[in-house]
């Protein structure tokens, strides 16, 4: 009587046990699949929005530079600000990858306990602030300084550059990509940062017993160890970079058509994202525009799966990473 | 100080000073180096108490002593990586040939070439292959690729016992190979540069019996061209492949000559006790 009682309970225990634990593999599962999901939704409600404005002008869509809203002429035309993103989040890579990369090094190579933890905690601090208040702050600053003190005399000195070239009003290509270094600066500063710190010190020390100088163990040894943590640091920056609106908007000068190619940084340019910010809410749901609206956002998000997905590929062939060490 | 009284008498507290006091306070001109009142502290901590030794050409000597006796921040005296760690403060001098390393015009970059380091775990450069491993040091002083870096890296592998288990995976990284082998490799890097003296962290203790056999041949091999310091807390090995040996405690050189005469007939009452494993 006793014996299969008990067998029943613990039947009864094991089989409620394996119920719960279903449930909750089940809901972990939804609740991991909907990430994906939501990114499906999202590509979907882009690619059909979008297929009006392709279907009406073909690759001239992603190749043209004319931009005309007025109806029954209109003509849409991203190639400018195609390469307006491409522009600017390269301006923004050239400044705030080295000096990211300086203040990394000095804190983990160079600086004193008593600096590094206060520095650490600002620059992780600036990647706390809204983005519009660092638009604010280059409208009312930055612009300024950039007009005085930079655009002007590489205008001057440097203008038969192309791309020095123009008139510098301060609310240009280089005045946002110089907002986003000084955004991006924060994200690959304090990874770049954990990535040195995890650089073990006995190749410090191995490097300093054969005579290395600091600079000679910095560059030759901490940084190419570090080498693909600093690249994701880097893509990872620029992925900000790309998608950045408010304070590019605000920063841009907002130019459309042929007038918005970036020939020159000191000319008023647009960006993908900072035309939706401008133009989407102005759209009459279902018209041509905003099926082009749709349009660039799908192009965005294409480049930033590319650039994502490239550096992923990037990061395991070249480098040979597998979770986000390297391989020994 | 009064730590050690607990453990030791007041006369062999004498008989310590003793010695101390007959491990020159002056400068020995046979001397390879020669670490004269060594004071070391580490923020507050005083680690290293006017320690005194004798590193003689073409010997072995072994530093021995219980754990955070202070035996390898001396060790790192002696090729100025101690000034790594930012809170360190020395006073004292470390002689090389009879010239203060710590002079203020000399460069502990320069030291650090003719003062070779092996460290306790072996830590070949991940990202350089074995090659370059053994290369890093030259290149860093301008020698290029070529046949003459091939014949010293060569040469620098050979005499670290490695080429002929290596010769040709040249190009693999150098932390593809196996511990004991890392080690040499290590030791090889050292060597690569042509140093006068070799400095050992214990070299072994991370290594199993028949890798450790084959470093401490090897030990022995290298002091034919090199004085190497080996600071260990094997005691066998210190008997087996030293010459010299000074035993530290708490911050303090105990006692030091030869090993013979340390290991059978110790001057010091501490280092009786220490070696016959009474302590440690």
């Amino acid at each position: 009587m006793k014996s299969p009682n008990k067998q029943q309970q613990i039947q009864k225990t094991t089989k409620s046990k394996v119920t719960g634990d279903n449930i909750f593999k089940i809901l972990t599962t939804i609740i991991a699949t909907s990430a994906l999901i939501i990114l499906l939704i999202t590509g979907y409600t882009l690619v059909k929005g979008s297929i009006p404005v392709v279907q009406n002008f073909g690759v001239n869509f992603f190749f043209g530079q004319q931009w005309n809203p007025v109806e029954g002429r209109e003509i849409y035309g991203i190639l400018p600000y195609i390469l307006g993103t491409l522009t600017t989040s390269g301006v923004a890579l050239l400044i705030g990858v080295p000096l990211s990369l300086g203040i990394a090094i000095f804190l983990v190579e160079m600086a004193p306990k008593s600096l590094r933890v206060p520095i650490s905690y600002i620059i992780e601090l600036l990647a706390a602030v809204p983005s519009v208040i660092y638009g604010l702050w280059g409208l009312r600053v930055l612009r300024g300084w950039m007009v005085t003190y930079i655009e002007t005399p590489l205008s001057k000195y440097l203008g038969w550059i192309p791309i020095f070239s123009g008139n510098p009003q301060g609310l240009d290509i280089f005045t946002a990509g110089v907002i986003l270094a000084i955004m991006i600066i924060p994200t690959i500063a304090s990874l770049s940062k954990e990535v040195l710190t995890a650089v073990p010190n006995s190749i410090r020390e191995g490097a300093y017993s054969i005579g290395a100088t600091k600079w000679e163990v910095t560059k030759r040894w901490v940084l190419s160890y570090g080498k693909s943590g600093i690249f994701a640091a880097i893509i990872l920056g620029l992925g900000r970079a790309i998608g950045e609106t408010m304070a590019v908007t605000m920063l841009i000068g907002n130019a459309t058509g042929p007038s918005a190619m970036p020939t020159s940084l000191f000319q008023s340019g647009q960006t993908m994202a900072s035309l939706i910010a401008n133009g989407f809410t102005e759209a009459t749901a279902g018209s041509l525009k905003y099926s082009t609206y749709l349009g660039v956002g799908l192009t965005l998000l294409i480049m930033s799966l590319v650039i994502n997905v490239g550096a992923h590929l990037i990061m395991t062939r070249v480098f040979k990473v597998k979770g986000g060490a390297i391989e020994q | 100080m009064t730590t050690t009284t607990t453990t030791i008498t007041q006369e062999e507290q004498n008989n310590k000073h003793v010695t101390n006091d007959q491990t020159q306070q002056e400068i020995d001109q046979t001397a390879k180096m020669q670490a004269i009142n060594v004071n070391v502290w580490f923020g507050q901590k005083h680690v290293l108490k006017s320690v005194n030794l004798t590193v003689k050409p073409n010997t072995v000597t072994a530093i021995i002593g219980p754990s955070g006796c202070g035996k390898s921040t001396f060790l790192r005296c002696f090729n100025r990586m101690h000034e790594l760690a930012p809170n360190a403060k020395m006073t004292g001098k470390i002689l090389l040939d009879c010239e203060d390393i710590y002079e203020r015009k000399i460069d502990p970059v320069q030291i650090r070439r003719r003062v070779g380091m092996v460290f306790q775990k072996p830590n070949p450069f991940p990202t350089m292959s074995i090659y370059d491993n053994v290369a890093a040091g030259l290149k860093l002083t301008g020698t290029k690729n070529g046949k003459h870096l091939d014949d010293i890296v060569k040469r620098s592998l050979e005499q670290a016992t490695l080429w002929d288990e290596v010769h040709e995976d040249l190009k693999k990284p150098g932390t593809s190979i196996s511990g004991g082998q890392q080690q040499r490799l290590c030791i090889a890097r050292a060597i690569a540069l042509q140093p006068e003296v070799i400095l050992m962290d214990e070299p072994c203790s991370a290594l199993d019996p028949i890798a450790t056999a084959k470093i401490e041949k090897l030990i022995i091999e290298l002091k034919r061209n090199y004085a190497v310091v080996i600071v260990t807390h094997n005691m066998q090995q210190a008997s087996r492949i030293s010459d010299y040996t000074a035993f530290m405690y708490m911050g303090e050189l105990i006692e030091f000559g030869e090993t013979r005469q340390l290991f059978e007939n110790p001057k010091v009452k501490l280092t009786e006790n220490y070696i016959t494993g009474a302590f440690g």
